[in-house]
C-alpha cells in the first residue's frame, strides 16, 4: 500500500459533505472531497473557472459548487457541469484515490505529476 | 498459477483418494467441501478442521438467535450425521495453529499433524478491536460466532444498559436484538449516517428515526475514547466529547479484517486479505482460500453472497473443470424485524449517471435507483424492499433499462405493466373516483371539473377545490391533470426552491413550523424531494429556515453553509479571506485600532480597507492564520463583524445630537444599542440599518433594510431600501416617540422578514412581492404582533451572540482550518520524514 500509493491519512479526519486540503511542494495544492454519501473524491483545489477554491464549496451529491462563482463542478471527472458556453470543456486535473481500511490513499504519480523532474 | 495442478501424479500416502484439508468450518469452507461432493464425491479425503467446538452453522443467523427469534438448532447448516454420511472428518475445537508448505501439513493447537495434497484456507474474518483503553475489560465482547450471543444473552438476563459500538449492519442488529432482550441499548457511530457504506443520508435518517422510536439511543458522530471499568468489569464508556454512557456490556462491532495470520505466517502471498486467483488458487499451487479471508481482485467480501460464487468456481477448479469466479456485485439487506431496508450497487452518483428518487413520506417510503448508460447500477430502498431483487437481478445482469425507465422507480409490478410507462398516461388512467388530494379529499373527477370550469393555473386549482392546497404531495398529480385536461404542457405558474423539489419557498417554510421538522433529510424525506441530498441553493435555505423555526433546538449544519458562513470570514478572488471586527455603530477606540494594526503587521495583511459600513476589513488572510488573527482581536475586545453572513451586518451612524449642530437625538447611541440588540442573527439575505440623526441624512437610513431619522419629535422609521444593483428608497413604517419603541419595532420587523422571506430574498424585493400593506399588517392589525414578534427574536437572539470567532479562537471546528497534511515529494533523506506530514493535533 506504499510506493505507488500515498496513505494522507484516516477517513474520519474529512466529515461527510465536507473537503480538506493537501498543499505540495512545488505543485497545485489538492483538495480531498467527502460526499454525503460516503465517497472520497480528490482534485486539484483550483476552479477551471477563476481558479477558486473547490475544498470550500458546498458538496451536494457528487458535485461542488465552488465559492466563488458557483460553477457546479463534478468531484468524479473534475468537468464543469453547467453547460454554458464558458463552462464546456473545462476541466480540473482529478487524483485518483482509494479508500482503504479506513485510510485515504492518493496515486503517488498524479499527486507528485507535476512536480517530479 | 491459473491451470489446475494435475495433482494425479503426485505420491499419495494412504489409498488413492487425495487428501483436502480445510481449515475452517464455517459458511466457506462447509460450502466449498459441499460443491467438491456435488462434483465428484470421490475424489477427496476431506478433514475439515473448526476452532469452535460445533457443528457447521448459519453465521448471518445469529442475530435472530440473539433476538429469540429462531434458536440455535434452526441455523445449523449441516448436523454431524451430514459429516458421517459424506465420510467428512471433523475436528472441532482444535485449531489450526501452523502450517508447513514444504511437508505439505498442517499442526493444530494439541499438537495434531495432518498431511494433505490440497489445502483449503476458509479462516474467515476476524472482528475489529478498536485499540482503546478497557478493550480487554470483562462484559466487552465482539459479535462473530455462538460465543458471543451467549455471552451476550446471559449480560441481558441480568439486564441494565447496553452498549454498542458500531452503527453498521452487524452492530445494529446486536443492538435490535439486545433491546428485544430487554436491555436499554445505546448504538454509539463515529460517523453522522448509520450503515454508510449502504446507505444515503436520506436512507440513514429514517433508518435512525426508526430506532430511536423503538427506544434505543443512537449518537451518530460519536467517538469512543475509553471503555470505563469497575472491578475489572466494563461499566459504561467515555466519547471524546466528555460524555460517558453506563453500560454492563459493550459490544464492539466496529468491522472485520480478513484472518490472514496463518497464510501469512506461511509465507503466502497477502494483502488486504489472501490473494487469490479466479480460481481461488493462492500464490501456492496446492493451497486453495474461500471466503471472507480472501482478496480477489483486490476486493475483500464481507458479505455471504460472494461466498456462493466463490466455492463453485473453486470447487470446479478441484474437480478439474475451471470455470473462474469474476467478482460479486453485493447487496444488504438489514435482519431487524419490521425494517425494511435494501442496498445494492452503485450509489454515489455522478457523470452520466441519473438518480431517479421516490419518496412517499406517508408511508415512510425512500426508493432511489442509479441509472447510468442505460442500465441500472445501484439502488437503496426503505421502507418497501419488495422490488429489491427485481432490482439487483437487473443490476447483475446489465440489462438495458431504457423500455422501463420511466416507470422504473414504482417498481417491479408497475414496470411490468407494459402499458402505463408514461406517468401521465398513469394519471389518465386514473378512474373519475380515484383521490388525488388525500389531505382536502378531492378526486380526480372535481379537479377535472375544476380544471374545465376555468381554474387553469395551480393557484386556481388551489383556490377553487383546494387540491394541492395543505401538504402539496400532489401537486405533480395536479399539473398532470392540467396538462392532461387542458392539452399540452402547461407552463408551471410557481416558482421552486430549486430543480430538488416541487415545493414552493412559503410552501416549504409553512410545512416546516406545521410539521415541525428538525433536520435537513427529514425536510428532503418528508416533502419528497427527487435528488438525494439537495443542491448549493436547497441545502442552504433549509438550514437557515429550521434555524429560524427551531432556535436553540436546531444543530446548524455547517455543510448547508456557504463558504464564509463556515468560514465566518469573506472569500476573496485569491482563496484568502477578509476580516472585519465589529464597531458598534462605527465606534471605535485607539485600544481597538493598535489590535488591528498589530494583526496586519503580525499577519502581513496586503490591505486594510474602511468599509461602506464604517469599519474596517483586514484582507489577505491565510484560512490557516483565521483562528489566530481572532484570538487576538478577541483579545482586545472586538468579537465578529458578521460581514461574510446572511446576518445582520453593519448600523451605520451619524454623529447626532453629541456633537453635531443640527443632531435632533442621539443617534450614535441609539445605532450602538440597535446593534448590540440585533448582531448574531441570521436572516434570509444580508440586513442592513443605519440611524441618522437629522433628516439630513447623513448615514444614508433610506437605503438600508431598516432605517430609523431622527427627528424632533421622535423617529421616523423605514423598511425596505437598498443601495445595491436596483436602487430602493425606503418606504416609511411609521414614526415613533421613544428609542424604545424603536428599537421593539426594528426587533419586530426583522423577527417578521425571517420569518416570511425567502432565502436570499433582501427585504426592497421582499416588500414589493408580498406589498408594503401586508408588512404593516403583519405588524400592526393585531395589537399584540408588535411585542410577540420582539420576543421571538429576543428569544432567538438568546442563544445567537456567541461571537462565533472566540469558538473558532479556542479550538472548534479545528479542521476547518487545517490542511490534512502537506505533501513534500523529496524529503531530506536523512530526516526520514513521512511523504505527508500530518498536522499537530
Amino acid at each position: 500500500m506504499t510506493g505507488e500509493w500515498l496513505d494522507i491519512g484516516a477517513i474520519t479526519q474529512i466529515a461527510p459533505g465536507n473537503a480538506r486540503t493537501l498543499p505540495v511542494q512545488g505543485g497545485d495544492e489538492i483538495a480531498v472531497f467527502h460526499t454525503l454519501d460516503n465517497q472520497f473524491y480528490a482534485l486539484v483545489n483550483k476552479c477551471p473557472h477563476k481558479a477558486g477554491p473547490l475544498s470550500q464549496g458546498i458538496v451536494h451529491g457528487t458535485v461542488v459548487t465552488c465559492p466563488l462563482h458557483n460553477w457546479n463542478i463534478s468531484l468524479k471527472t473534475g468537468e464543469a457541469l453547467g453547460g454554458g458556453p464558458d463552462e464546456l470543456g473545462a476541466c480540473v486535473p482529478t487524483i485518483p484515490l482509494r479508500v482503504d481500511a479506513g485510510r485515504i490513499y492518493l496515486l503517488r504519480a498524479a499527486v507528485v505529476g507535476k512536480t517530479a523532474a | 498459477m491459473n491451470a489446475p495442478l494435475d495433482m494425479k501424479h503426485v505420491f499419495r500416502g494412504g489409498g488413492d483418494q487425495e487428501r483436502l484439508v480445510v481449515i475452517g468450518n464455517g459458511m466457506a469452507g462447509c460450502r466449498a467441501v459441499e460443491e467438491i461432493l456435488a462434483r465428484d464425491p470421490a475424489r477427496y479425503a476431506v478433514t475439515i478442521f473448526g476452532a469452535e467446538p460445533r457443528v457447521n452453522y448459519n453465521r448471518i443467523m445469529l442475530s435472530p438467535v440473539l433476538s429469540g427469534e429462531k434458536a440455535f438448532d434452526e441455523i445449523v447448516i449441516n448436523d454431524a450425521a451430514w459429516y458421517a454420511d459424506n465420510a467428512v472428518t471433523l475436528v472441532s475445537g482444535d485449531a489450526v495453529v501452523h502450517i508447513d508448505r514444504a511437508a505439505r501439513t498442517v499442526v493444530t493447537r494439541s499438537g495434531r499433524v495432518e498431511e494433505y495434497d490440497r489445502l483449503l484456507i476458509a479462516t474467515g474474518s476476524d472482528p475489529f478491536i478498536i485499540p482503546i483503553p478497557g478493550r480487554d475489560l470483562a462484559g466487552v465482547v465482539t459479535f462473530r460466532d455462538l460465543d458471543d450471543v451467549e455471552r451476550m444473552l446471559s449480560a441481558a438476563e441480568r439486564g441494565g444498559s447496553a452498549v454498542v459500538i458500531g452503527g453498521g449492519l452487524l452492530g445494529l442488529e446486536a443492538a435490535h436484538g439486545l433491546s428485544l432482550r430487554g436491555m436499554a441499548v445505546t448504538v454509539i457511530h463515529l460517523m453522522p449516517t448509520l450503515m454508510e457504506r449502504q446507505l444515503d443520508e436520506a436512507a440513514g435518517w429514517l433508518l435512525k428515526a426508526e430506532l430511536e422510536s423503538r427506544g434505543q439511543t443512537i449518537l451518530t458522530g460519536a467517538d469512543t475514547a475509553e471503555i470505563l471499568g469497575e472491578d475489572g468489569h466494563v461499566s459504561g464508556v467515555r466519547l471524546k466529547d466528555g460524555r460517558e454512557i453506563p453500560a454492563s456490556l459493550l459490544v464492539m462491532a466496529v468491522g472485520i479484517r480478513p484472518a490472514t495470520a496463518l497464510a501469512k505466517a506461511a509465507g503466502l502471498e497477502v494483502e488486504r486479505g489472501i490473494v487469490v486467483d479466479d480460481h481461488m488458487v493462492t500464490s501456492d499451487p496446492a493451497v486453495l482460500a474461500v471466503g471472507e479471508c480472501v482478496q480477489h481482485r483486490g476486493a475483500c467480501y464481507g458479505l455471504v453472497a460472494p461466498l456462493w460464487d466463490m466455492c463453485r468456481a473453486l470447487a470446479d477448479h478441484a474437480c478439474d473443470t475451471p470455470s473462474g469466479y469474476a467478482g460479486s456485485v453485493t447487496s444488504t439487506k438489514l435482519k431487524v424485524s419490521g425494517i425494511d431496508l435494501f442496498s445494492a450497487g452503485d450509489f454515489s452518483g455522478g457523470e452520466g449517471c441519473e438518480d431517479i428518487v421516490m419518496r412517499d413520506a406517508a408511508r415512510g417510503l425512500y426508493k432511489r435507483v442509479v441509472v447510468k448508460d442505460n442500465r441500472l447500477i445501484g439502488a437503496v430502498l426503505y421502507g418497501d424492499t419488495a422490488d429489491g431483487n427485481w432490482y439487483f437481478d437487473m443490476l447483475r445482469s446489465g440489462e438495458d433499462i431504457s423500455a422501463i425507465r420511466e416507470a422504473l422507480i414504482f417498481g417491479q409490478a408497475f414496470a411490468s405493466g407494459g402499458t402505463q410507462l408514461d406517468p401521465n398516461a398513469a394519471v389518465a388512467a386514473l378512474s373519475d373516483g380515484a383521490e388525488i388530494c388525500g389531505c382536502n379529499g378531492v378526486s380526480k373527477g372535481r379537479v377535472v371539473g375544476c380544471i374545465l370550469g376555468g381554474a387553469n393555473t395551480l393557484d386556481a386549482v388551489r383556490a377553487s377545490c383546494k387540491a394541492s392546497a395543505s401538504c402539496g404531495s400532489c401537486t405533480g398529480l395536479v399539473e398532470s391533470l392540467l396538462g392532461l385536461t387542458l392539452g399540452g404542457e402547461v407552463a408551471r405558474t410557481v416558482k421552486t426552491v430549486c430543480k430538488c423539489t416541487s415545493f414552493t419557498h412559503d410552501d416549504v417554510r409553512r410545512l416546516i413550523v406545521a410539521n415541525a421538522f428538525r433536520a435537513i433529510p427529514q425536510v428532503m424525506q418528508e416533502l419528497h424531494w427527487s435528488t438525494p441530498d439537495g443542491c448549493a441553493s436547497c441545502r442552504p435555505a433549509l438550514n437557515y429556515y429550521l434555524l429560524c423555526a427551531l432556535p436553540g433546538e436546531y444543530v446548524d449544519d455547517q455543510k448547508s453553509r456557504f463558504v464564509n458562513e463556515r468560514m465566518h470570514a469573506n472569500i476573496q478572488k485569491d482563496g484568502t479571506y477578509s476580516v472585519v471586527p465589529r464597531m458598534w455603530g462605527g465606534l471605535t477606540n485607539p485600544r481597538e485600532l493598535r489590535a488591528i494594526a498589530d494583526v496586519v503587521e503580525k499577519f502581513n495583511a496586503p490591505m486594510v480597507k474602511v468599509t461602506g459600513g464604517q469599519r474596517l476589513d483586514i484582507f489577505g488572510i491565510k484560512k490557516e492564520d483565521l483562528p489566530a488573527v481572532w484570538a487576538d482581536l478577541n483579545a482586545a475586545g472586538m468579537v465578529s463583524g458578521h460581514a461574510y453572513g446572511k446576518s445582520l451586518r453593519t448600523v451605520k451612524t451619524c454623529v447626532g445630537s453629541e456633537w453635531c449642530r443640527f443632531g435632533t437625538q442621539d443617534s450614535t447611541g441609539l445605532g450602538v444599542q440597535i446593534e448590540q440588540m440585533t448582531w448574531g442573527s441570521w436572516m434570509p439575505h444580508k440586513f442592513k440599518i443605519a440611524v441618522s440623526g437629522c433628516p439630513r441624512n447623513c448615514a444614508e437610513a433610506t437605503i438600508k433594510d431598516f432605517g430609523i431619522i431622527c427627528v424632533d419629535s421622535g423617529y421616523e422609521l423605514h423598511v425596505g431600501g437598498n443601495g445595491g444593483i436596483k436602487v430602493r428608497v425606503t418606504d416609511v413604517l411609521g414614526k415613533v416617540e421613544t428609542e424604545a419603541q424603536a428599537m421593539e419595532l426594528c426587533a419586530a420587523f426583522i423577527q417578521l422578514y425571517r420569518e416570511k422571506a425567502h432565502y436570499l430574498e433582501r427585504t426592497a424585493p421582499w416588500i414589493e412581492r408580498i406589498g408594503l400593506e401586508a408588512v404593516k399588517a403583519g405588524l400592526f392589525d393585531d395589537a399584540g404582533a408588535v411585542a410577540a414578534l420582539a420576543a421571538r427574536f429576543a428569544y432567538s437572539q438568546s442563544f445567537m451572540q456567541d461571537d462565533p470567532w472566540a469558538k473558532r479562537a479556542a479550538g472548534e471546528d479545528a479542521e476547518l482550518h487545517q490542511h490534512l497534511g502537506e505533501f513534500r515529494p523529496f524529503p531530506a533523506p536523512d530526516l526520514e520524514l513521512p511523504a505527508v506530514l500530518e498536522p499537530a493535533a
